[in-house]
């Protein structure tokens, strides 16, 4: 067996590696502020609502955590059209990537805000603070620095996961190497590329949230 | 020929499941020895040791599975194996639960204390013996749950080997909506298998990781 590898061909399409680069940095981007936005709602909600809330969240996330995120996608995109909802695959992605971050983040914010002692609280409570000024001054700071490195490992697993959304052609990062493939033919090289751009942006992602840390929590 | 997605499809289905939990069983069992060897590197005092295992761990911890799983597929013809589907799932998802279950038992070994490994040392007993007969034992019983949330992971993260061609569950249903048109009843389905297979195991790790740490 002779095999001789050649990239010369995959990195002449270097232009279109970064648009895919870009679009996987955007449904990061996005989908980590949309997750964490419903992580901290149904936290709340398991924590504070009331019993059917509770009930209805408990119901999400074990839905979600408990299948795959192909199919969700699956779903979302091939599934809701037929009862007349209707995405573009960029939409569906940022859905369903949001959706599913959602019920991750629920379970790790919910943590962070259980793991702060409760004499704490009810200090705060003998000091004449209301449920709010509590929640603000003396939960949420110690609970995001606790729930902070699940937050950020699991953002780094929801980065390499949008390459999943290739799977309904939306023109990530992946999605670019399969139609680079499809050109040259240099199927084994442009995914060894690929891959290595995705370690790269996984350590610049740990590089980020390690410096974010030393910035806001290690002050303190 | 469209026709409807009815009992009999729900039965392939079912019968697609067994794919799926054969690749598991396989990924757990060449991940597991895997795992093994890069815990036991990472504890060990030899620092290159060490650096390999960190380095395999953070690579393909830094890899999409979805990119390990074509890099596989396609580079079997490279070193002269058939291209066969599941050969490339087999070795693509050992070697990504290595990396994870690596980690997960490393965890579980830094986690005993410096003590133990010191007393086995004042008995006379070498790095191996050490390892064996005095950490292990106890590490174990701290690494069962978190092993166990592990293998959720990798059962629904099985059903990235759709993409390559391999028949399990999720190509089934893809297979299946072809025929039917009816994408919405059949992925649903799909969900609530993988949900009847996964959901016992996050409770089942979730009363084994109460029970070790009492309740939180």
């Amino acid at each position: 067996m002779s095999y001789t590898f050649q990239f010369r061909d995959v990195f002449a399409a270097w232009e279109f590696i970064l648009q895919g680069v870009a679009m996987t940095l955007y449904l990061s981007a996005v989908t980590m502020v949309l997750g964490l936005a419903i992580g901290v709602a149904c936290a709340a909600g398991r924590l504070y609502g009331p019993k059917p809330l509770r009930v209805l969240v408990g119901v999400y996330v074990e839905s979600i955590r408990n299948t795959p995120l192909l199919v969700q996608l699956f779903i979302i995109f091939f599934g809701l059209p037929s009862l007349g909802v209707r995405f573009d695959a960029t939409t569906a992605a940022v859905i369903t990537l949001a959706v599913n971050l959602g019920a991750y983040a629920t379970e790790i914010v919910r943590a962070g805000l259980e793991a702060v002692p409760k004499a704490q609280v009810e200090a705060g409570h003998s000091l004449g603070l209301s449920g709010l000024q509590v929640f603000r001054h003396i939960v949420l700071f110690p609970a995001l620095r606790m729930m902070y490195p699940s937050l950020a490992s699991q953002f780094i697993l929801l980065m390499l996961a949008t390459s999943i959304t290739s799977q309904i052609a939306v023109e990530d990062l992946f999605h670019v190497a399969s139609i680079i493939q499809s050109r040259t033919f240099r199927d084994f090289e442009v995914y060894t590329v690929i891959g290595v751009l995705y370690l790269l942006l996984a350590l610049v992602f740990r590089g980020g949230f390690a410096l974010l840390y030393q910035l806001v929590f290690a002050r303190r | 020929m469209i026709r409807e997605f009815g009992w009999v499809d729900v039965l392939y289905l079912v019968f697609a499941m067994r794919w799926t939990l054969a690749l598991t069983a396989t990924a757990f069992i060449g991940g597991g020895l895997i795992g093994l060897v890069i815990a036991v590197l990472r504890v060990s005092r030899v620092w290159p040791l060490q650096a390999i295992a960190v380095l395999y761990v953070q690579a393909i911890q830094g890899t999409p599975l979805l990119v390990l799983l074509f890099v596989f597929f396609f580079g079997l013809s490279i070193v002269g194996l058939p291209v066969l589907p599941w050969i490339a799932a087999a070795l693509a998802f050992s070697i990504y639960a290595g990396a994870f279950l690596g980690e997960i038992w490393r965890g579980a070994l830094d986690a005993i204390p410096k003590t133990q490994w010191e007393a086995g040392s004042a008995l006379g007993l070498g790095f191996g013996e050490q390892l064996r007969h005095v950490i292990m034992p106890q590490a174990i019983r701290m690494a069962i749950p978190p092993t166990v949330g592990f293998l959720v992971q990798l059962i629904k993260n099985t059903s990235l080997a759709a993409t390559i061609g391999f028949v399990e569950l999720t190509r089934e249903g893809q297979l299946t909506t072809a025929s039917t048109f009816q994408p919405f009843a059949v992925y649903l389905t799909v969900a609530f298998l993988y949900f009847l297979t996964c959901f016992p195991l996050t409770q089942w790790s979730r009363h084994l990781e109460r029970r070790s740490y009492g309740p939180a």
